[in-house]
């Protein structure tokens, strides 16, 4: 192992010394992960901006029915109808376009994509990933997928329209709805381009992981984002080829006249041909990927909190161990419960019953994960720059978005909550909003490091509360629409005696997402601000024990100028009794620290002379 | 001009602001201290305390005033039963939301940044570890033993003697269809759909001369009442919330749900107060322009009311004595006599033969 990571590194570096960049090197097609970090990280907020303009426009329809609209026609057209409506067609598109968009394209590869190139080589003291080429691959890959994806907006026939989990037959069918026709076959091919990105990208990190950690980095000794990150890649590697699959079927029935999921079927006044499909087959496949799909998007937010909260309360992560033993355990459990997505789609109640089990048990590890949260917070020294407030915003949203899922989970509560506004109270706190402040602490926390300048905190603060009340405001409400059973994806809600007394709340949370929704503008210019104005950071502002704050304030090719540091500890020794400064960076050996070093830990300093000497031994060629 | 001026002053008061912004961070570096126990940290612990009040009032005052208009009452065997587990669980899990945020937001307070003071050094705790790995374990495993009986007696197979009625989803509506007095529904066959037989009744099946069909469900009170759904286009979902009822129709596959309505149309309407009141059945599966308005009106009648509806609906075949032609040759007496079009043909007959003399 060491060898090969020695080789991989030493090209790495003498590239660096004799190359010139332009523009196009440097920013267009790079190698280098940092820059890559970068480019998933704009393309992702791009898209988070069309995302959250998308569920504005139909919030608008639910807040206000009676609007007019036609204000909207010169972007939208003839989606807006004579009466000055959004189309019911459009709406489904739209709410099938946000879903799509948020899942994949923003917390996917925006979240995951983003810290897992920029972080992994940073934290683990390796010189860039295993394979630049195939780094820039995933991102362009990811390119293509945004291109094909947001071009299905403008067509005529309009994007697809099944809700982001094209159940089929709605969406193998073109006669169905407008979208199952180019829209879908563009949401497809996107799809590949994207499942393909992420696999790319996933291999990329896994082999990153193993292989080229740092001299003295065992997993033991890995910060939990990188723990975070790599099991991630495990479950897309596990996870995406199943919608591979899925997808290709349908690709199958919509254009080659097979029945993967289509039989019995009659519409548009004519019987098909298709028999024996089975449109529950596409469930069975779909979930297999979409629910360890959550957590592909959970666990990198929850790795960055992880890190993020241990540095800000000056204090070790709590049960470093456990921690790493409960995401372990959520992506072993992650592949075996999707079909409580499918309680009541007709499946054998029986396997209903297995699956309500399995499901439950998944909650154990979130609950453990919670609690060390909050034991880590307990008699810390917290200080509360931005990053730490959405990272505390996002065990909140955890743990009410966490507690609604021991509702959903449970088959006899399902029947009445399943497709309802409650669904999506849940995931958007769970999923959605957890994610989404996972995301923004790490821009906050890292930002300096990306771009060598702070973040104004002031604005940051401003951008934290606002957000923070406004999706609670957004999202709570929700509950109460769904116990009383609105069903969700309805363009419109007073049709049912049930559910037309809903207006005022409907109202108000409209009103809440466009507060929240522009108060995202404030972090989009503090982002663009600080990137060129802001205050130049400090080699290690927030005081972090970490491999990347021990390189230069902006890291060129290669991240280090000199050798690579040798990791000597873990990454949470904060405020460790009989130490000098309450942070021990990762690098700083044992045998400089006898003052505060535990019993354990003195019978190390031998281990580490030894290391020292076969570091000096390899890297002498080099340099 | 109006807009304009809009945008003028949008403009105008964008610019301030990042004046605004403009100097106060360049006082900031000019004043160079970089003082963790800021001002700021203060109001940010402070603001957590204030979220933690006003949100916990603003959730319980909002509950409890309008707890009425978002609990649906409830009118079925199963339901209080699924209604219990749910304010159970929502018991269970309140108590963790409310404690967990306490902490969360207490915490920042408490322990804010000093720098006279090191943070406890404090990593690792098994018993801790394993004292909330067992408590949640075994709290969610009596979730789970009540959720799985009360699921497995409500997906039982539902008893013989129930009521059974077909519902069938198609964009956008719903169509039902009763077994008549045999009691047994006809096959079907989706090539035989057409605009009038839209279930595609095949009728070389002698059990679906007395189906009827009608435009929506009525269900006696206190008999189990068995749904027979399925699809035929995409997939649709059979929602009924007050009976706590929910199953998707899927084309190709038919599904069930079977139940017992204990309240009558008119029980709802004394209970709620409402003389509008209707049972309704909504499509909780997208489905494309019209799901949102797939609505299906349900209606429960006292048992004999129902029995005297039943028995006065006329049979498919009587409304649409075309179809006739479908039935084969050797059963065609025996569908005219089944399907009722003899008793009625009888009928006119003997009214011609009065008022002829
Ligand atoms: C600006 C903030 C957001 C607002 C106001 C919002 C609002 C909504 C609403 C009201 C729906 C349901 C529409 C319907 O069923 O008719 C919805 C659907 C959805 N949202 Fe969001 N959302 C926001 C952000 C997010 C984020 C960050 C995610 C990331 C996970 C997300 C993921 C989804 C998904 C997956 C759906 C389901 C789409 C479907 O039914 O196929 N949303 N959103
Ligand atoms: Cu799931
Ligand atoms: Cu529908």
């Amino acid at each position: 192992m060491s060898t090969l990571s020695q080789n991989i590194n030493s090209d790495v570096h003498e590239e660096h010394e004799h190359h010139e960049e332009n523009w196009v090197t440097k920013y267009l097609f790079t190698t280098d992960h940092k820059m890559i970090g970068k480019q998933f990280l704009i393309t992702g907020l791009v898209w988070a901006l069309i995302g959250g303009a998308l569920s504005l426009i139909f919030r608008l329809q639910l807040g206000f029915p009676d609007m007019n609209l036609d204000w909207l026609r010169p972007i939208l057209g003839e989606w807006i109808t004579d009466s000055g409506k959004i189309d019911p067609n459009f709406y489904l598109a739209l709410v099938t376009m946000h879903g799509t968009i948020m899942v994949f394209f923003v917390l996917t590869a925006g979240l995951s994509g983003t810290f897992s190139n920029f972080l992994i080589p940073l934290q683990i003291g390796a010189r860039d990933m295993a394979s630049g080429f195939m780094n820039a691959l995933s991102y362009w890959l990811f390119f293509i997928s945004s291109v094909i994806m947001l071009s299905s907006l403008f067509i005529e026939t309009g994007p697809a329209a099944g809700g982001w989990v094209v159940y089929p037959p709605l969406s193998a069918l073109p006669q169905a709805v407008p979208g199952s026709q180019l829209g879908m076959t563009l949401w497809l091919i996107a799809m590949v381009f994207f499942i393909a990105s992420t696999l790319i990208g996933g291999i990329n990190y896994i082999a990153t992981i193993i292989n080229m950690r740092t001299k003295g980095l065992s997993f033991n000794k890995l910060p939990l984002t990188i723990w975070a990150f790599f099991l991630t890649a495990i479950i897309g590697l596990l996870s995406f080829p199943v919608l591979f699959a899925a997808a290709l079927l349908l690709v199958f029935d919509r254009s080659f006249g097979t029945s993967f999921y289509l039989s019995e079927i009659y519409i548009g006044g004519e019987a098909l041909p298709n028999v024996g499909g089975s449109a529950v087959l596409y469930q069975h496949l779909f979930w297999f990927l979409g629910h360890p799909e959550v957590y592909i998007v959970l666990l990198p937010a929850l790795g960055i909190t992880s890190e993020i909260i241990a540095t800000n309360a000056r204090k070790p992560i709590f049960g470093y161990k456990a921690m790493i033993g409960s995401m372990l355990g959520i992506t072993v459990l992650s592949f075996v419960v999707w079909a409580h997505h499918m309680f009541v789609s007709g499946m054998n109640p029986f396997l209903g019953s297995i699956f309500m089990f399995l499901t439950l048990i998944i909650a154990v590890p979130s609950a453990i994960k919670v609690f060390n949260y909050l034991t880590t917070l307990w008699k810390g020294n917290l200080q509360f720059t931005t990053a730490m407030l959405f990272s505390i915003g996002l065990v909140s949203f955890f743990i009410s978005g966490g507690l609604t899922g021991i509702f959903l989970g449970n088959a006899a509560l399902d029947i009445q909550l399943h497709d309802t506004y409650f669904v999506v109270a849940h995931f958007h706190l769970v999923m959605g909003s957890a994610s989404f402040f996972g995301m923004m602490a790490g821009i906050y926390h890292w930002f300096p490091k990306m771009y060598g300048r702070m973040m104004d905190e002031k604005l940051g603060y401003l951008h934290f509360w606002l957000t923070f009340v406004g999706v609670y405001l957004v999202f709570f409400p929700m509950h109460y629409i769904g116990i009383a059973g609105f069903p969700r994806r309805y363009y419109s809600f007073t049709n049912f005696d049930a559910f037309s007394s809903f207006t005022d709340l409907n109202t108000f949370i409209s009103i809440a997402a466009i507060l929240t929704m522009s108060a995202q503008f404030i972090f989009v210019f503090n982002f663009f601000y600080s990137m060129y104005r802001g205050r130049k950071a400090p080699l290690n502002p927030w005081k972090s024990t970490t491999l990347e704050w021990t390189t230069p304030r902006v890291p060129g090719h290669g991240n280090w100028p000199g050798k690579v540091p040798v990791v000597y500890r873990w990454p949470y020794d904060y405020s460790k009794p009989g130490a000098e400064d309450d942070f021990i960076p990762q690098t700083v050996p044992y045998s400089e620290t006898k003052s505060s070093n535990l019993p354990h830990e003195n019978e190390l300093i031998e281990l580490e002379e030894e290391i020292n000497r076969e570091d000096e031994k390899v890297t002498e060629p080099q340099n | 001009m109006f807009n304009l001026l809009v945008g003028a002053g949008v403009l105008l008061v964008l610019v301030i602001l990042y004046l605004l912004f403009r100097i106060q961070s360049l006082i900031g570096i000019a004043k160079k201290s970089k003082n963790i126990e800021s001002t700021s940290n203060n109001v940010n612990a402070n603001l957590f305390i204030l979220f933690l009040i006003v949100g916990f009032g603003a959730m319980f005052y909002y509950s409890y005033v309008n707890f009425d208009k978002y609990t649906l009452p409830v009118a079925s065997e199963h339901g209080p039963r699924v209604d219990s587990l749910f304010w159970w669980t929502m018991g269970i899990t309140g108590v963790a939301f409310i404690l967990t945020h306490i902490l969360l937001f207490i915490f920042p307070k408490m322990y804010k940044y000093d720098k006279n003071r090191r943070a406890f050094y404090y990593p690792v705790n098994n018993k801790l570890e394993f004292l909330w790995t067992v408590v949640p374990f075994v709290v969610l495993s009596i979730l789970i033993f009540s959720g799985f009986r009360a699921w497995t007696d409500i997906t039982a197979k539902a008893p013989d003697d129930a009521e059974v009625v077909e519902i069938m989803g198609y964009q956008f509506a719903w169509s039902v269809r009763y077994p008549g007095n045999d009691g047994k529904l006809g096959n079907y066959d989706f090539r035989i759909i057409d605009a009038t037989n839209e279930f595609g009744i095949d009728f070389s099946d002698a059990n679906s001369f007395d189906d009827f069909t009608t435009r929506k469900v009525v269900i006696p009170k206190g008999k189990p009442v068995l749904f027979k759904i399925r699809a035929r286009d995409v997939l649709h979902s059979v929602f009924a919330p007050h009976f706590r009822l929910k199953m998707d129709a899927v084309p190709g596959m038919p599904t069930s749900f079977w139940f017992t309505p204990t309240k009558s149309t008119s029980d709802m309407r004394q209970e709620t107060g409402n003389e509008n009141f209707k049972y309704e059945i909504a499509c909780t599966e997208i489905c494309g322009r019209g799901h949102f308005s797939m609505k299906l009106e349900v209606e429960v009648l006292e048992p004999a009311q129902y029995e005297e509806w039943y028995a006065s609906q006329k049979s498919f075949l009587d409304r649409n004595e075309d179809y006739l032609a479908k039935v084969p040759e050797k059963y065609r007496d025996l569908a005219m006599e089944v399907s009722g079009i003899k008793d009625r043909e009888k009928g006119t007959s003997d009214n011609n033969v009065n008022s002829a003399l």
